[in-house]
């Protein structure tokens, strides 16, 4: 058959062969190459589940303890901080310049802090993740005095007015414009307590993401609105670290963010005086201000979430080991025994 | 046999036929410009491609779906991502589908120009000179040599044989391996080719698709002559045995038959992929809910926030009075306006939720399983030489579903080798129950070598018979056995080819070989030659027979083929005594309804029926011979109604039936035959174990009932103690009482029951209102069969069942008969046999062999549905898990739409980060191997019972999803709750821990663990991370630096461990406690084929 083709050609001179269609053979092509087919036996599953609990549970206790470690006083001052007069009126004596912000205030060190010590400022319902604000920046401005004009994404705040020329305002946009300016001074022992306020920011954010020769521009002129703190247009943007930091903008509506730091170790029932210039307008949305000292571990902050979690999981997990243990023992299932299969099932009935 | 598509065609009236004039091609093309040889199978030209391209591509709604978002992106409101990012996966995809466009047609390209740039000799200035193919015009004359192609549809004029016959190979037009013959007209064949101008004119019909037909006439010298199907070459044949032919062109280029046939086959949808489509709507309906709470969200917002939003820092609803534009609304346009706004590009950032590129997936991954059903040497057939073909890449998991087999029997079930049984001449039976090999005789043809080479002369000869005709002729029944045989040697179209063409003893006819378009005839010829009587010539005009020795010459004055309506056929024969006999074979019913009336004739006809009907129940294909002696005015009479009938261009196959009537009719009874039409391999294993399977294998055949109950029996699908209904209804009123019987009936037999139905009754079934009792009653039939079917009733049998179930029907055939069968049914099986490729053509799978569809549905079909059913609810999940997660963050981004993840990163996650393991695992997972789903039949039935996919199984998912995307939100949201983390830094979190979430979920699921699935999971993961890496690398994105510092915290890798162990969790103890408790078939057999190999190794196995 195969080649009676050629046979019924001129006089079967000619024995050309078809060429035979043969799939080649290769355990690829036959979808026989070696495998490794793992079967969710009983004993793989309690093994699996317990190894997490094992695993589990001393992370959790570990975590656990390291953010009990952790010495946090978080103090909120934007009510503490209104004068009485204008306890109504909070809009209007945050816009008042003439008003006096200094603002001192007492707190207690509860247990003993080991340095480093941080620093944070806390906002509430500061929604730093909305759309309108985390597009609102220049980052080729904030790079290189090359783009300074590049300001098209950081509308409403990109240009101002100057003698009816207008100018790029460096840095522009919203995030910049709205930056925080709160000061805080501690005083321990009648003693300043020195907060160190370099390096705060990332080092990849100084070194290469804010220029060492843009210098700020136009910034804060706005005399209607007024976002925040203004800048020292004598420092370049690399070395304005609290800047840098503000533009780093957080992902949740209440977040902190790093002040400095104290390189002096705090004793319990220490009484540190802060001095603080209340100048951050969180009043005209219902924000709320808070001054946050803590140390950290290696879980950072003070935080028993992810302790809590991990116990949790590793204990479920260990619940239902024995839940399966247990099953296994009194309710055994032959493993690959044909005579359950469903048609073999319903012939036994 | 053939079914013929185009029956407008047949008689073309002057108005709609096409002249042509002979060597005359600019007066062919004056009035209407025909054609040229030119062909283009390519779709483009480098112009056209970009456009047209595009414009083909953006018919699929996929692509307008992400054209429209891209574009609603633009807009400045909406602008949810950057411009190029948004743009990506829409030219992603484009640039994809169009190189691969492009590669394809430019393959066509480098074809097409091959093809037209082939020289042929075309007489010009009266000589023949090369002439390029594409120049070639309508009413040229072109000679082909032996073993050339042909290049255009060409009616013959002359050939190197003087008697005007041409060979020819129509392998690439039907797939038949057989030479063809093909006659030029006796009164052109003579005609000089040199110099001398040739001409005439010969209308034909317009052009058309059927390759089985062709009526036209010519006019030459004054002399009209009738032209047909027999007098035509097509494109795309090759001239065999034959040195050189001379032919004038009538169609060339796109207008040749074997153009017009290249037209693909109907594409079909897979049932999943409709299935799916629903659960698609619900992610819509999610989708719109979704972005309804961000607007929603967004309008409340609004509104207590309406005093504060111009001074909110956040928000800053207009321009500071110093700015470009001093007061105005910066970007707000209202609350309803932002409200809408929101809604709009809370879409772009959902975009994913509904799966758009899970239908490039699909397709990828089935190219990718036909690669494998392709190449499965377990499909190869060694007897055709043909591997398993996909010519359908939509439905490969329409495979593992289905629950009826339509099967045609003869080359399906049965191999059409014939192979001659029995025969009755004059009322007697002949069986060759010994078995004597015919080379005892004095002719022995065979020689060991010939048989090898042709095994159609493997005939067993009956020595009574055999004695019988070395009588002295005289006495009814010896000249009934000479006509007998004379009759089976003359009466069909067989080619006798002549292998050794050197060789002028006409002696020995040794290598003989047959050439013949049915497998029928050709066994009779073989058989005619084993007992003495060789046909060795056939021209035209007359054939040659061998008998015992005396050379035998017939002139041939009328042929009338097989039709369909008579169910005969029969020629008119001259004899060297001047008798003119003509010589009939048919089917049993129409012929003896046309015998001579007669006492004597009466007995054998008696008689011969007893043997027909004892034949059939064996299972042999019968066949009635009859014979008359015509008078000189019937001879007179007929040849006047032939010459009208042949030379008329309307009507003429109607005239042509007349003239037949005319003479087939008073006819001599000589006997009958019984022809073996022998089961394929492995037939009755398969039909066993599809029925195992719980598929039901319904048999249509054309064949007589008593034969297709015989093969029924013989391949198993009927067993004895099956109780057997027959509904053979001759009347609607006749049916309509059948069927109520034949249900009641079933109700009393217990044990199965298989229905057998014959055509006649399916015709007043089919058409009236019927249908729904005939389909009431043959569910309820474990085995149905029905005879003697039309080709379109077999499709309308398949659509009884499509049209009131959901069950998947599978049509398999090997005939052009089948066509519209496997048209019909979802899905589509040819089986390349000698019956021509038209049904492979119109297929969506083709194979050898029918027993390769056991394998085809239990193996390939299986493994089909599971990894497809699978890779449609993962990438449902896979999206939505991720969309559920930026949703719960949007929550507490004041609805402001804000992803915390990367616009690339974004865009990235469906298209990069986790497309290529599920394409990966959806070609080569595999729960069973094919060892086990062949011993279990039953397994299939996983695929009936939609164990795969399911809405159950969907709504678990998307329950499963809810929880996944909740734990991927919530952990980094209270880990890091009033913490300095960043939006980058948080983003970049989820990126990585959704990537590794859905990847390990995939690695759950992963049944058979090769070296690509390690390498596409793993090296997702890791490509996933270099991605992130360099993301952050770059200065200018906000994002810089982000992934160095993350990485040093462990509070970081601590999140992603638990967001992955959290999140699969619930899913991984459901599924231990499933297989615990309500473990599948498919899960018990895995864990028996497994566990058996390991004790293998490992020795007896307690437990692990």
């Amino acid at each position: 058959m195969n080649n009676q083709a050629v046979t019924n050609g001129i006089g079967s001179s000619r024995s050309t062969r078809r060429i035979s269609k043969k799939p080649q053979y290769s355990r690829f092509t036959q979808q026989e190459l070696p495998a490794w087919k793992p079967i969710l036996t009983p004993g793989w599953v309690i093994a699996s589940i317990l190894a997490i609990a094992f695993l589990f549970i001393p992370i959790g206790l570990f975590s656990l303890f390291a953010s009990k470690r952790v010495v946090e006083i978080v103090y909120r001052y934007d009510q503490d901080c209104l004068p009485e007069m204008y306890r109504g009126n909070a809009t209007a004596y945050i816009k008042n310049s003439d008003a006096n912000k200094t603002c001192i205030e007492n707190i207690t060190v509860p247990k003993r802090m080991d340095p480093p010590i941080y620093v944070y400022y806390q906002l509430d319902y500061f929604y730093q993740n909305h759309r309108r604000y985390v597009k609102s920046r220049g980052d080729k401005q904030l790079r290189s005095v090359g783009y300074e004009f590049l300001t098209k994404e950081c509308e409403p705040e990109a240009r101002v007015n100057k003698s009816k020329i207008s100018s790029p305002i460096v840095p522009c946009g919203l995030i910049a414009w709205s930056l925080f300016n709160d000061t805080y001074n501690l005083t321990l022992r009648e003693k300043v307590l020195n907060i160190n306020k370099k390096g705060i920011a990332w080092k990849s954010d100084t070194e290469d993401k804010f220029g060492s020769q843009v210098y700020p521009k136009n910034f804060q002129l706005g005399q209607d609105m007024i976002g925040g703190g203004k800048l020292n247009e004598k420092i370049p943007l690399s070395e304005q670290e609290d800047l840098i930091v503000w533009m780093r903008t957080a992902a949740l509506p209440t977040f902190r963010k790093l002040y400095g730091k104290i390189n002096t170790s705090l004793e319990a029932h220490d009484i540190i005086t802060v001095a603080l210039q209340n100048n951050y307008n969180t009043y005209s949305f219902g924000g709320q201000k808070k001054l946050v000292l803590s140390t950290t571990g290696w879980i950072d902050g003070k935080n028993d979430f992810l302790g809590i979690a991990y116990l949790m999981v590793g204990g479920i997990c260990l619940f239902m080991a024995l839940n399966f243990i247990l099953l296994y023992v009194f309710k055994p299932r032959p493993l690959g025994d044909p005579s359950y299969l469903s048609w073999n099932r319903k012939a036994a009935n | 046999m053939q079914l013929n598509n185009h029956n407008t065609h047949n008689g073309p009236a002057s108005h709609n036929s096409r002249l042509v004039y002979i060597n005359n091609p600019q007066r062919t093309n004056e009035e209407y410009e025909f054609t040229g040889n030119k062909i283009t199978t390519s779709k483009y030209t480098i112009f056209s491609f970009l456009p047209k391209n595009l414009f083909i591509q953006f018919h699929r709604v996929a692509y307008v779906y992400f054209l429209v978002i891209a574009a609603l992106n633009q807009l400045p409101p909406l602008a949810v991502f950057g411009r190029t990012v948004s743009l990506f996966p829409l030219l992603f995809v484009l640039t994809v589908t169009a190189i691969k466009d492009g590669y394809e047609d430019w393959r066509r390209h480098r074809s097409d120009r091959n093809e037209n740039n082939k020289e042929s000799p075309v007489f010009q200035i009266g000589k023949f000179r090369p002439k390029r193919w594409k120049d070639i015009q309508v009413g040229e004359v072109v000679k082909v040599c032996a073993d050339e192609a042909i290049p255009c549809d060409m009616v013959l004029l002359g050939t190197s044989d003087p008697s005007g016959v041409a060979y020819i190979q129509t392998m690439n037009l039907d797939g038949e391996s057989n030479l063809k013959t093909r006659y030029a007209r006796q009164e052109t064949c003579f005609m000089p080719f040199d110099g001398d101008l040739i001409s005439g004119v010969i209308r034909c019909e317009q052009p058309n698709r059927n390759i089985y037909e062709f009526t036209a006439t010519m006019e030459m010298n004054a002399q009209k002559m009738s032209l047909s199907q027999s007098n035509i070459i097509l494109r795309g044949c090759q001239v065999k045995n034959t040195e050189w032919v001379v032919g004038v062109v009538v169609y060339a280029g796109q207008e040749t038959k074997a153009m017009l046939n290249s037209a693909v086959s109907p594409s079909k949808r897979s049932k999943l992929e409709q299935q799916m489509n629903k659960e698609t709507i619900w992610l819509s309906v999610f989708l719109f809910v979704l972005c309804l709470v961000v607007a929603i969200g967004m309008c409340l917002w609004l509104i207590r926030h309406e005093q504060q939003i111009d001074t909110l820092p956040y928000y800053r609803k207009s321009y500071s009075i110093k700015g470009k534009f001093p007061g105005k609304p910066y970007k707000y346009y209202g609350i309803p306006m932002e409200t809408f706004f929101a809604f709009l590009s809370s879409i772009i950032v959902f975009q994913i939720m509904i799966p758009i590129s899970l239908y490039i997936t699909m397709e990828l991954v089935r190219l990718g399983q036909s690669y494998f059903m392709i190449e499965d040497k377990h499909m190869y057939d060694s007897s055709t030489n043909s591997r398993f073909q996909c010519r359908s890449l939509n439905i490969n998991e329409d495979l593992g579903q289905i629950r009826y087999v339509f099967s045609d029997k003869t080359g399906t079930l049965t191999e059409n080798k014939m192979e001659f049984r029995k025969a009755s001449v004059f009322g007697k039976n002949y069986c060759n129950s010994s078995m004597v090999a015919c080379a005892t005789q004095d002719n022995a043809e065979i020689t060991e070598p010939a048989k090898g080479k042709n095994p159609k002369s493997d005939v067993i000869v009956d020595p009574g018979l055999m004695g019988l005709l070395h009588k002295e002729i005289d006495g009814d029944e010896r000249i009934a056995a000479h006509e007998f045989f004379l009759t089976l040697a003359a009466c069909n179209t067989v080619i006798p080819i002549n292998n050794q063409t050197n060789s002028i003893e006409t002696e020995l006819h040794q290598d003989l070989d047959y050439q013949g378009e049915s497998p029928d005839e050709q066994a009779l010829v073989a058989a005619a030659r084993a007992y003495g009587y060789i046909l060795f010539e056939r021209t035209s005009g007359h054939i040659a027979l061998d008998v015992n020795g005396k050379k035998l010459r017939l002139d041939v004055l009328g042929l009338h083929e097989f039709d369909s309506v008579r169910k005969r056929m029969s020629v008119v024969i001259r004899f060297p005594d001047n008798n003119v006999k003509v010589l009939v074979k048919g089917a049993d019913t129409s012929i003896l309804t046309i015998l001579r009336k007669g006492h004597d004739n009466d007995n054998i006809t008696l008689a011969t029926h007893h043997h027909l009907t004892e034949y059939s129940s064996l299972g042999l294909r019968t066949l009635v011979l009859a014979a008359k002696d015509l008078t000189n005015e019937e001879l007179e009479k007929w040849q006047l109604m032939y010459e009208d009938a042949t030379t008329s261009l309307a009507d003429r196959s109607l005239k042509l039936r007349e003239t037949a009537l005319f003479v087939e009719s008073n006819l001599r009874l000589l006997g009958a035959t019984g022809i073996e039409d022998k089961l394929q391999e492995g037939v009755p294993e398969t039909i066993e174990c599809l029925r195992q399977a719980g598929v039901k294998v319904w048999v249509l055949t054309g064949d007589k009932q008593e034969t297709a109950i015989s093969i029924a029996l013989s391949c198993k699908l009927l067993t004895p103690d099956m109780h057997q209904i027959i509904i053979n209804g001759t009347s609607e009123s006749e049916c309509k009482t059948l069927l109520p019987e034949a249900k009641t009936e079933i109700l009393t037999v217990d044990g199965s029951v298989a229905l057998i139905i014959d055509g006649n009754s399916l015709v007043y079934i089919l058409e009236r209102d019927l249908e729904s009792e005939l389909f009431e009653l043959a569910t309820s039939c474990s085995v149905v069969l029905c005879c003697r079917v039309a080709p379109l009733q077999k499709a309308g049998i398949v659509d009884l069942i499509k049209s009131r179930t959901d069950d998947m029907t599978l049509a398999i055939g090997d005939g052009a008969n089948d066509v519209s069968m496997i048209q019909m049914a979802d899905v589509g099986v040819g089986i390349c046999g000698q019956e021509g490729r038209q049904a492979v053509m119109a297929s969506d799978f083709a194979m050898g062999q029918f027993r390769f569809l056991r394998r085809l549905l239990l193996v390939h079909g299986h493994w089909n549905y599971q990894r497809m059913g699978y890779l449609v609810l993962y990438n449902f999940y896979r999206n939505a898990v991720f969309v559920f997660m930026l949703f719960w963050y949007i929550l507490c981004a004041a609805f402001s739409t804000t992803s915390a993840l990367t616009d690339w990163s974004s865009v990235f996650y469906s298209v990069i980060y986790t497309s290529l393991p599920t394409i990966i695992v959806g070609i080569l997972d595999k729960d069973l191997s094919h060892k086990t789903l062949l011993k279990y039949p039953k397994l299939y039935e996983a695929g009936h019972r939609h164990e795969s996919y399911n809405s159950f199984l969907f709504w678990i998912m998307m329950a499963d999803t809810i929880w996944q995307s909740l734990v991927l939100f919530c952990v980094p949201r209270f880990v890091y709750k009033e913490s300095t983390i960043d939006i980058w830094s948080m983003g970049s979190l989820w990126t990585v821990a959704v990537v590794i979430l859905v990847n390990i979920h995939l690695a759950m699921d992963v049944q058979r663990w090769v070296v690509y699935t390690h390498a596409s999971i793993w090296g997702s993961v890791a490509l996933t991370f270099a991605c992130v890496v360099v993301l952050d690398s770059i200065p200018v994105f906000p994002n810089y630096g982000t992934i160095y510092e993350l990485a040093k915290q462990p509070t970081y890798w601590l999140s992603i461990l638990l967001i992955i162990v959290a999140a699969l969790l619930p899913r991984f103890i459901t599924k231990s406690l499933h297989r615990m408790f309500w473990a599948s078939d498919i899960q018990i057999a895995r864990e028996a084929e497994i566990l058996r190999k390991k004790r293998l190794f490992y020795g007896p196995w307690k437990w692990r």
